[in-house]
C-alpha cells in the first residue's frame, strides 16, 4: 500500500445514514470526504457493537490522535472499497492540501539543449604500471647463447667451376660416413597395450551349385495282358507251310535231346552217390546202444517199478519218471493201509546227480502215465490208479532244474546238488511238490487211466465233441482213456457252472492248501468234471473195451498268421508271462466250430484189439441222449493187451501197434488190414516206441529185457538188432534227440531202474531218401494189401463159379446113360494111342510099334 | 494240317514230356499243350532267352549261329529249337 494511512472500508447504506454520508447525497465529486467525530464512531460502537462497519479500524480511531477523522467517498473504487478512512492527521492534512511536486521536472528538460562543446587538448600524464611488463617480457624471443661465427673461405678460382658427381659405395671408403644406426632403445619401445579394433561376425558361406536331374513326363507303356493270338489266325498258322517245314526240321532234334535225357543223366556226380549207398546198408561195427547212465531210487522202502518216463521238452539231461508199486491187484488191497502213508511219486532225474532226484512230486496215488504239457513244461498232468487225474505247476521250482547241465560247474549248482553234507531227509523234504489239483473221484474214471494225453493246441472240443479253433494259443485240454471202458476229454479251464453247487463249494473250502502249493488250478482241485466221456461198448453185451492206449490225429490247422498271431499276442496279453495263471473262463460258444476235422481216433484195448472210432457224440433218434458213435473198424491183431500205438513222427497217418507177441504197423484209412504184421516172437513184447529220427525204425522190449530194433528198411520179417539191456521186464522205451549227434534212449525196468543208452550214429542218422523210401515201401504194402484183397473178390469169384461148374456137372453126370459113357471112354481110349503112337514116333521107336503091332481091346 | 498235328503228338508222348509249345519269333504261343498261363509264362521268358543266346554266338563269332539250346535243371529240362520264323520249346521232366 502505497499510503498506510488508508484503511478502505465498506459501508452500508445504514451505517451511510447513521454518519450522514450517504453516496450522492452528502458526499460528492465535489467534497468526497467527510470529517466524522470521535465521538460519533465511539456511540456507533456501543450500538451496533461487533457488526459495525467501523468495527474492523476500531483500534485505529481509537489510537488517532485527533479528533476528527477523515472520511472519504471512493467513488473510483482506487482502493478497493467504496468508503476509505485516513488514520494518521498527516495524512488528512496531505489529502487536504497536497503539495506542489509536478513542477520541477518540467524546468530540468529545457536546460540541458542549450549547452556548447569546447575542446580540450589532451595532456600525457605519467604510465602507471600494472604489472603488464612482465607479460612482454615473457613472451618475447631472446637468444639464449651467444652466436658462433664461422669463416670459410675457398680460391676463388673455384667458385663456379663445373663439378662432377660420382658415385662411391660408402661401405668401400673408411670413415665416409658416420653410421647412426637405429637400435630399439627400450626406453622408447612402446607396447601397444590397447588396440582397438573392429570385428564382423560374418556367416560362412560357401558357394557351390549343383544340376538336378530335370524330369520331364515321359511316356511308358505297361502290358497287361500277353500278347496272343485268337483261335482264327492260330488256326491259319497250322495250315501254313514254314510251320510244316520248321517242323519237320527241328522235331527230329528235339526227339534226339528228349530221348537222350531218358537214356542217362549226364549231369549225375557219380561218386557222391557212390558214398551215399554204402550208407543205407549200415556198418555193422557200431550199431550198438551204449549205455550211459543209469537212476534208481535208492530210498524207496518198497520196490517200486516205473510205470511212465518223459524227457523234459525244452531242459537238457532232465528226466521225469513215475513209479508204482510193483504189487499185484491182492497185495495192494493186502498192504493198502501201508501204502496210505508212502506217497506216490514223479522223480525227476537229471544227469548230474544219478542218487538223488532233483524233483519229486507227490500225488494221492500211484501215477500210471503221465505228460507234460506241451505249451508249457512246467505243467504236468498224471492219471492215478483210482482214476484220478492230477495236475503239477512247478513254475515255482523251475529256476531250480533250469540250471542243471550235465558236466558244467556254476555256482548255484552248489546249492542244487544235493551233497552228502546235508542231512538227506531235510534235503529230502525239500524237494517234494504237492500237487495242484485233482480231478473229482465221483465224476472221474472209475479205475486206472491207462493214457494220458495233452491235446493240441490248436483246437479243442466241446461236450458234443464237436471241434472248435483253440483261439488261447495254449494247450488246455487234456483225453484220457482209463480202464473202465471210457475214454474222458477234459478241460483244464474253469468252466461256466450255471446251477452253483454252494453246499459242495463249503465242503471243499474247508480243506486246507499249504501254502507253497501254487494256485493255478484251484478252480478245479477236487471238482473237476469231465468235459465228455465216450464209453467203448461192444453193442449188445454188457462188456466193453478196455482201452490201454490212445492216438489222436496230430492235425495241426493251418492258420491264417494273422490269426495265429493274435491268438499268440493274446495268450500272452491275457497272463503274465505264463498263460495258465490267467485261464480265461470257461469254454466259449463263439468259437469258430472246424467242419472237416478228423475227429477218428486209434485205440488199444486190453484184448488186443485196435479200434478206429469217433470221438463225437450223436444224439440217439429214440431216447435222446448224447450216444458215443459205433466204431468204424475193429481188428484184432495182438494176442496180449496194446501197449502201445503210436503215430510215426514222420508220417501222419501211419500207426504202430505193439501188445502180445507180436507189431502191427496201420495206415489210417486203408481198412483192409496192418500193412505189416509181424510173426509171433519168442517173448513177449512190452513196449515200443518209434525211433524220432529214422523212419524206418522202431524199439521194441522184450519182458526177458532185451530191445529189439527194427529196421524197415533192412529186415521186415524180424529185428535187425537185438540188444540186452536188464535182467527184467522193460516196461517203458522213451528216446530222445539232445542234439544232432547225441540221441539217448531212456528204457524203464520193472524193477524200478531207468537206464539212459546212447543210440548209435547208424541208428539215429537217416539215410539220405530215408523218408521217401520208407514212404514207398508203405505205399506198396498199401497196394499189396489191396491186391490181396482184389485177389481175395477174385477167388471168391472163381471159387463161386467153380461151385456153380461143381454143380453143373453133378447134374450132367446123372444124366448120362450108359452108351454115352462107353461112347466116351473109345473116345478117350482112342486119342490116348494116338498120343502113345505120337510119343513113339518123336523117340524114333516107330519102326518097333509097326513091327509089335498095337494090342487092341 | 494234319502233320503238325501229328508231330507235335508224336513229341508228346515221349516219355517224361511235360509240355510242348510252338511260338513265333515274337514271342506269341502258337500251340501249345499245357494251360494259357504257363504257356505265355514260357514263352516270353524263353523267347528273351534263345535272342539273347542267338545274339551271344554271333558276337564271339559272327559265321556261328544258334541250333539247339538245352536248359538243365534241378527239376526238370527245358529244350528249345529255334529258327528263324518259329521256335519249339519242350519240357521234359527226367527220370532218375
Amino acid at each position: 500500500r502505497s499510503h498506510p494511512e488508508i484503511y478502505p472500508l465498506v459501508l452500508t447504506v445504514k451505517t451511510q445514514e447513521i454518519f450522514h454520508c450517504r453516496a450522492e447525497d452528502d458526499v460528492t465529486d465535489e467534497q468526497p470526504y467527510k470529517l466524522i467525530n470521535k465521538e460519533t464512531f465511539f456511540e456507533d460502537f456501543k450500538n451496533r457493537g461487533a457488526i459495525s462497519d467501523f468495527y474492523p479500524v476500531k483500534k485505529i480511531i481509537q489510537e488517532y490522535p485527533g479528533d476528527e477523522l477523515l472520511l472519504v467517498y471512493d467513488k473510483d473504487f482506487k482502493y478497493g472499497l467504496n468508503f476509505y478512512l485516513i488514520g494518521t492527521e498527516e495524512g488528512k492534512e496531505n489529502y487536504l492540501n497536497p503539495p506542489e511536486v509536478p513542477e520541477e521536472q518540467e524546468e530540468q528538460k529545457e536546460h540541458i539543449s542549450e549547452e556548447v562543446y569546447v575542446y580540450k587538448p589532451l595532456v600525457s600524464k605519467p604510465w602507471v604500471s600494472l604489472g603488464s611488463e612482465k607479460e612482454i617480457e615473457e613472451e618475447s624471443v631472446k637468444e639464449s647463447t651467444k652466436q658462433i661465427k664461422y669463416m670459410i673461405s675457398r680460391k676463388r678460382s673455384k667458385f663456379g667451376a663445373p663439378i662432377k658427381f660420382s658415385d662411391q659405395n660408402a661401405s668401400n671408403v673408411k670413415d665416409a660416413y658416420i653410421e647412426c644406426t637405429s637400435y630399439p632403445d627400450k626406453n622408447f619401445t612402446l607396447k601397444q597395450l590397447e588396440k582397438d579394433v573392429g570385428m564382423q561376425v560374418v556367416p560362412q558361406i560357401k558357394d557351390t551349385s549343383t544340376q538336378t536331374k530335370w524330369t520331364y513326363p515321359k511316356n511308358a507303356t505297361t502290358q497287361y495282358y500277353p500278347r496272343e493270338f485268337s483261335e482264327e489266325e492260330k488256326e491259319a498258322f497250322k495250315q501254313s507251310k514254314p510251320l510244316a517245314d520248321f517242323l519237320d526240321n527241328m522235331s527230329v532234334s528235339v526227339e534226339i535231346a528228349l530221348q537222350q535225357n531218358e537214356i542217362t543223366n549226364t549231369f549225375i556226380d557219380d561218386w557222391k552217390c557212390l558214398a551215399e549207398e554204402e550208407g543205407t546198408f549200415g556198418d555193422k561195427t557200431d550199431t550198438y546202444l551204449k549205455e550211459y547212465q543209469s537212476f534208481t531210487d535208492l530210498h524207496s522202502p518198497t520196490e517200486k517199478m516205473i510205470t511212465c518216463v518223459s524227457w523234459h521238452p525244452t531242459i537238457f539231461g532232465l528226466i521225469a519218471v513215475s513209479v508204482a508199486e510193483r504189487l499185484s491187484f491182492e497185495e495192494r488191497v493186502q498192504f493198502s493201509g501201508k501204502l496210505l502213508l508212502q506217497p506216490s511219486l514223479i522223480l525227476f532225474w537229471s544227469f548230474s546227480d544219478p542218487i538223488h532226484p532233483q524233483l519229486m512230486l507227490e500225488s494221492p496215488d500211484d501215477i500210471f502215465c503221465f505228460q507234460f504239457c506241451p505249451s508249457d513244461p512246467n505243467i504236468i498232468a498224471g492219471g492215478c490208479i483210482n482214476g484220478q487225474v492230477i495236475l503239477w505247476d512247478i513254475t515255482a521250482h523251475a529256476d531250480r532244474i533250469e540250471n542243471i547241465k550235465s558236466g558244467g560247474s556254476r555256482s548255484k549248482k552248489a546249492t542244487l546238488k544235493p551233497m552228502f553234507i546235508l542231512e538227506p531227509e531235510s534235503n529230502k523234504e525239500a524237494m517234494y511238490i504237492r500237487h495242484c489239483a485233482v480231478s473229482s473221484i465221483e465224476n472221474g474214471h472209475k479205475k486206472v487211466i491207462t493214457d494220458i494225453h495233452w491235446l493240441s493246441d490248436t483246437f479243442e472240443v466241446n461236450r458234443m465233441g464237436s471241434v472248435f479253433e483253440n483261439r488261447n494259443g495254449i494247450c488246455c485240454q487234456l483225453i484220457t482213456c482209463s480202464a473202465d471202458c471210457t475214454i474222458c476229454f477234459w478241460d483244464i479251464r474253469p468252466q461256466k457252472i450255471s446251477t452253483p453247487q454252494p453246499t459242495e463249494k463249503k465242503k471243499e473250502e474247508s480243506i486246507e492248501i499249504p501254502f507253497d502249493v501254487p494256485s493255478t488250478f484251484l478252480h478245479l482241485d477236487l471238482s473237476w468234471k469231465p468235459l465228455s466221456k465216450v464209453r467203448l461198448s461192444k453193442g449188445e453185451t454188457s462188456l466193453d473195451h478196455c482201452p490201454t492206449k490212445v492216438s489222436l490225429n496230430e492235425e495241426h490247422l493251418l492258420y491264417k498268421t494273422q490269426d495265429k498271431a493274435l491268438a499268440q499276442s493274446k495268450a500272452a496279453k491275457a497272463g503274465e508271462m505264463n498263460p495258465y495263471q490267467n485261464l480265461e473262463g470257461g469254454i466259449g460258444d463263439h468259437l469258430k466250430p472246424i467242419d472237416d476235422f478228423c475227429t477218428k481216433f486209434f485205440v488199444g484195448t486190453e484184448e488186443g484189439e485196435l479200434i478206429y472210432t469217433d470221438w463225437k457224440m450223436e444224439r440217439d433218434p429214440e431216447t435222446g441222449r448224447l450216444m458215443t458213435k459205433k466204431p468204424v473198424s475193429l481188428y484184432t491183431v495182438h494176442d496180449g493187451a496194446v501197449h502201445t500205438v503210436q503215430r510215426s513222427p514222420f508220417y501222419n497217418d501211419i500207426i504202430l501197434t505193439v501188445g502180445g507177441w507180436n507189431v502191427a504197423i496201420w495206415k489210417e484209412n486203408v481198412t483192409i488190414g496192418p500193412l505189416l504184421q509181424s510173426c509171433c516172437a519168442p517173448k513177449r513184447y512190452t513196449s515200443g516206441h518209434w525211433s524220432l529220427t529214422r523212419p524206418g525204425v522202431f524199439y521194441i522190449g522184450r519182458e526177458d529185457g532185451f530191445v529189439d530194433i527194427w529196421d524197415l528198411l533192412e529186415k521186415t520179417h524180424e529185428p535187425a538188432l537185438s540188444q540186452n539191456i536188464c535182467i527184467t521186464v522193460i516196461t517203458y522205451i522213451k528216446p530222445w534227440t539232445l542234439s544232432s549227434k547225441q540221441q539217448f534212449i531212456a528204457i524203464a525196468d520193472y524193477y524200478g531202474t531207468l537206464h539212459i543208452l546212447e543210440i548209435p550214429w547208424t541208428l539215429s542218422h537217416p539215410s539220405t531218401n530215408e523218408i521217401s523210401s520208407v514212404n514207398h515201401y508203405f505205399e506198396r504194402e498199401v497196394k499189396h494189401l489191396e491186391y490181396v484183397e482184389q485177389r481175395k473178390s477174385i477167388r471168391e469169384q472163381e471159387k463161386k463159379e467153380m461151385e456153380l461148374e461143381k454143380e453143373k456137372k453133378k447134374v450132367k453126370t446123372y444124366q448120362k446113360s450108359k452108351e454115352q459113357i462107353e461112347a466116351e471112354m473109345k473116345i478117350d481110349y482112342d486119342s490116348y494111342l494116338e498120343l502113345e503112337k505120337t510119343v513113339l514116333m518123336n523117340l524114333g521107336l516107330d519102326k518097333v510099334i509097326e513091327k509089335m503091332g498095337v494090342m487092341t481091346v | 494240317m494234319a502233320e503238325v498235328e501229328e508231330t507235335l503228338k508224336r513229341l508228346q508222348t515221349q516219355k517224361g514230356v511235360q509240355g510242348i509249345i510252338l511260338v513265333n519269333t515274337e514271342g506269341i504261343p502258337i500251340k501249345s499243350t499245357m494251360n494259357n498261363p504257363t504257356t505265355t509264362q514260357h514263352a516270353n521268358l524263353m523267347h528273351n532267352f534263345v535272342l539273347k543266346a542267338r545274339s551271344t554266338v554271333h558276337e564271339i563269332d559272327p559265321q556261328n549261329d544258334l541250333t539247339f539250346l538245352q536248359i538243365h535243371s534241378k527239376k526238370n529240362e527245358i529244350i528249345v529249337a529255334p529258327d528263324k520264323d518259329y521256335f519249339l520249346i519242350a519240357i521234359q521232366n527226367p527220370t532218375k
